[in-house]
């Protein structure tokens, strides 16, 4: 163990860092898991290539901002829209064939996708880490109230909380929300009431894609972006929707939080062997309660 | 009720069923001819023939459990480094390098692994088993990177010193007395698995993949019998960790990756799973072509790979032994008058 | 068929299954109340209710498939209500699905001999050859012949049509040797064309098996029950020998509607 022993003060101070850290971390999780959660919650078909729609965000944005002079906001939606729009084409011709098949199947194929968009990123761009220009506003410390913390971050975390208001409004509060978690929670019964679950998954799918773009895109400035992003990542957003539960937007900004403080955590004070804490943690959580928090058992 | 003459012949006749799929077939005896032929034929490669002969075990490990049991694991690599760190180390810290009892202890190490965490992990099933295979495998990747004392960490386990094999045959750098090792290990395990596979046991592990509802339903203890063919396969897998380490005479934290476990995968999936052949001929055509192809360009590589997995999982179900099947079924067809 | 003289039995007997007070709630909704069944050995046993009624339901706390709220299963005088599905199967209680339950990519042979290997205890030997099992084998033909499914001996399930499929399930029931049946709507799918197969069978089973059947078709009831069970929302309606239950008031009107012999 290499965690010193501070005083007071020191170890409060140390404590809200990485607390801080952590949920921003968290919040980029969720963003990218969410639309992983609520499409493994509505088919049941493992995708594991989720990622690659973070990265493609990470590497548009970079982009638009480098070659199209796009300012980061303008970027960060365009990007959004432009991953969900091209996510559909998967749906439609590729995933669609593989609903009914074993999971080992979906496993397969989604991995070789992974790997294809890998292959394809470090062929266009290159294999190193690429990087952006913060705005100006985003940049730097901002102060508020009981500390300064870095802009980006204190960003993120608003972006973050942002969106899990506005999915959560979504989907308890308008029609097609409550279509959607109908058909999470009984596929066949809400077909068989004339629930089109067909389309709501495609819409599913493509919002799912559009946010995992927005949080790669988010995550460029934070923890970096490179072609193997959709791969180191990957078991970290596994984590996020097995063990918030699947199609349950609640367990994975929960899930995302736990993961990424307990994480920031094991980093800052045990730099050796902190990861292995979130490993242990996540088979604890699944061996007593395998739907996961909120999933359905 | 029928005279026993004829219910002798009646029986016998249903036997046959079961004898025509034991029965060694001439085509079998292909891919052991290659890989003797192998050794006169490609010399300078031996190395890297060992290296396949050891992947194969691995793979063989790893369709006992998928391809007949239907146990779907992201972590099956843990088992192949406990068994690599178990040789490892033997040497490294207790100065044990004789070959065949450190290669069986790898086994051992690896089965018990194999046996504490298969009784708790294959109470579960879908999503959450392959989550708690993935993350069991990265804990003890972790684990061994804590362990830095005894696995030595990052930087990897060295000093470890095998013994010449049977007290004559000592390591050569053209890889010679290793790959007839390997291959005679890779020959007994084979034995062994093509004899599980065909005993009721093995085709009770196919009655619980077709439907284990109806296993449940017929007295099966099924939980008894994945625990029992995952330590099985765990053991093997150990053996193949621990061939490694000692070929190698290095082991670094790869050997728990989770590229490793999804290499092994993608070996079995091209090949055929549930055939045992699948083993052989997935892990050579993928380790081959990895070994020409990475070389030229790395990312036209990964993208083939990907590509690959892809078209067999829409277009090739059975890997490649299956589009050979078909091949074949067609053209028997063709042959009838 | 005379049922008279087999109802006046010893006062001595002992049931081969009972259940008592068995219940199972769903949340709020209460699916099975307070249940108390008895099985004579050799007993023909129907169990009717519309639809909902919770049949499939009693029958799944019966195998050990869903774990009961409150109340106990007894076979042959033991408690089993701690046990699981395999070790009750084990005990001597079998059950067919009313959709199919069998290995569709196996042959007929291998889904009966799996069975017979799981009772005989051949299933946990992994060394010697499947082949070896001569009298696993054997038995499975037997079975097979008595059902008049040899010639299908070796054609794969899920080629058969499914009145033959429906006999397999019964096969691999039968090589259990059970004490108990339990028949989920064995004619269930199956065109009226073929279904006089199956109740064939059924009606040529051995008196050592108690056999309880759920069913729908009333034909099928009256022709095959000794004693019947009427199950309404989760709850027994009443109990008695089937002319008892066709002049009962009360199942009629449950019955409204749908037809029924009088």
């Amino acid at each position: 163990m290499t965690a010193a022993v501070l005083p007071m003060e020191q170890a409060l101070t140390a404590a809200i860092s990485i607390l801080f850290d952590g949920v921003a971390y968290a919040m980029l999780l969720f963003i990218i898991s969410v639309g992983l959660s609520i499409t493994m919650g509505l088919m049941g078909f493992a995708n594991l290539a989720h990622g690659a729609f973070a990265m493609l965000g990470g590497y548009v944005l970079v982009s638009l901002m480098l070659n199209a002079g796009v300012p980061f906001l303008a970027a960060l939606l365009l990007t959004a829209v432009f991953v969900a729009i091209v996510s559909i084409p998967f749906e439609r011709f590729l995933y669609r064939r593989l609903y009914k098949a074993g999971e080992l199947d979906q496993v397969l194929l989604s991995i070789g996708l992974v790997f294809m968009a890998t292959a394809s990123i470090t062929f266009v761009y290159g294999p190193s880490t690429v990087s952006i220009t913060v705005p100006e506003f985003l940049s730097g410390q901002i102060d508020l109230g009981f500390g300064t913390f870095p802009t980006y971050r204190t960003f993120t975390i608003v972006v973050g909380v942002a969106l899990m208001v506005a999915l959560w409004y979504g989907f308890e509060r308008t029609i097609i929300g409550a279509k959607i978690r109908a058909a999470v929670d009984n596929r066949r019964m809400a077909q068989s009431i004339g629930i089109d679950v067909d389309r709501l998954f495609v819409l599913a799918f493509a919002l799912g894609s559009g946010l995992a773009a927005l949080g790669g895109g988010l995550a460029i400035e934070i923890i970096g972006m490179s072609p193997t992003f959709a791969l180191t990542y990957l078991v970290f957003f596994l984590i996020v929707v097995a063990v918030g539960g699947l199609g349950s937007i609640r367990g994975a900004f929960v899930a995302a939080l736990i993961l990424g403080i307990v994480d920031t955590a094991g980093k800052y004070l045990w730099p050796d062997g902190g990861a292995f804490f979130i490993y242990a943690l996540t088979i604890a959580i699944l061996l007593v309660k395998p739907e996961g928090l909120f999933g359905k058992a | 009720m029928n005279a026993p003459g004829n219910l002798r012949d009646r029986t016998e006749a249903a036997r046959q069923y079961f004898v025509a799929r034991e029965q060694w077939t001439w085509s079998e005896a292909v891919p052991w001819i290659a890989a003797v032929g192998a050794f006169f034929i490609f010399p300078d490669y031996m190395a890297l023939g060992t290296q396949i002969l050891i992947a194969i075990i691995f793979a063989l490990s790893l369709d006992l459990i998928l391809g007949y049991a239907g146990i779907i694991t992201l972590g099956h690599a843990a088992y192949f480094g406990a068994g690599a760190y178990a040789t490892g180390m033997l040497s490294a810290h207790l100065g044990w390098g004789e070959p065949i009892t450190a290669m069986l202890f790898g086994g051992l190490v690896g089965g018990v692994f194999g046996f504490l965490s298969g009784w708790i992990l294959l109470r579960y099933h879908g999503l959450t088993l392959l989550m708690l295979t993935l993350a069991t495998a990265i804990l003890l990747m972790e684990a061994a990177n804590a362990a830095e004392y005894w696995t030595g960490g990052f930087d990897g386990l060295v000093g470890i010193s095998i013994w010449p094999l049977l007290g004559t045959f000592e390591y050569d750098l053209w890889g010679h007395t290793y790959y007839w090792y390997a291959l005679g290990v890779l020959f007994l395990c084979f034995l062994c698995a093509r004899r599980i596979v065909h005993s009721p046991f093995g085709r009770s592990l196919v009655g619980i993949k077709g439907n284990v509802g109806r296993m449940h339903a017929i007295g099966a203890p099924v939980h008894r019998r994945l625990v029992t063919i995952y330590t099985i396969s765990a053991a093997m897998a150990g053996i193949a960790g621990g061939l490694f380490a000692e070929s190698n005479a290095y082991v670094t934290l790869d050997v728990l990756s989770f590229a490793r476990s999804g290499t092994v995968l993608i070996f079995l999936v091209v090949g055929g799973i549930g055939r045992l052949y699948g083993a052989f001929l997935g892990t050579v055509v993928y380790m081959i072509l990895e070994d020409e192809l990475a070389k030229l360009s790395p990312e036209f590589w990964e993208f083939g790979i990907g590509l690959l997995l892809v078209v067999v999982v829409l277009f090739f179900k059975g890997g490649l032994l299956g589009a050979a099947d078909s091949v074949t079924a067609r053209w028997k067809q063709r042959q009838k008058p | 068929m005379e049922t008279e003289a087999k109802t006046v039995k010893p006062a001595l007997k002992t049931h081969v299954l009972e259940t008592r007070g068995l219940a199972k709630r769903f949340g709020a909704l209460s699916v099975t109340r307070d249940v108390n069944l008895a099985l004579e050995p050799g007993a023909r046993h129907a169990l009717i209710g519309p639809n909902g009624a919770g049949k499939t339901t009693l029958v799944n706390l019966i195998t050990g498939v869903l774990r009961p709220d409150a109340g106990t299963v007894f076979l042959d005088g033991n408690d089993i209500t701690g046990l699981n599905q395999a070790e009750r199967v084990e005990s001597g209680l079998a059950r067919t699905f009313q959709i199919n339950q069998l290995f569709r990519d196996l042959s007929v042979l291998e889904n009966v001999v799996m069975s017979v290997a799981e009772r005989s205890g051949a299933a946990t030997n992994l060394w010697r050859r499947a082949s070896a099992n001569i009298a696993a084998i054997d038995e499975a033909m037997d079975i097979l012949g008595k059902l008049d499914l040899e010639d299908h001996a070796l054609t794969l399930v899920r080629e058969l049509p499914y009145g033959r499929q429906r006999l397999v399930e019964i096969a691999i029931t039968l090589a259990q040797k059970p004490l108990v049946l339990l028949l989920d709507e064995p004619a269930a799918g199956v065109p009226s064309t073929e279904s006089h197969i199956i109740l064939d069978v059924i009606d040529g089973l051995s008196d050592d098996i108690a056999i309880l059947i759920i069913e729908h078709d009333m034909d099928i009831v009256f022709r095959f029950a000794k004693s019947i069970t009427v199950l309404v929302s989760g709850g027994i309606l009443v109990q008695g020998t089937p002319e008892e239950i066709a002049g009962d008031a009360r199942v009629k009107a449950v019955y409204l509607g749908e037809q029924a012999h009088g």
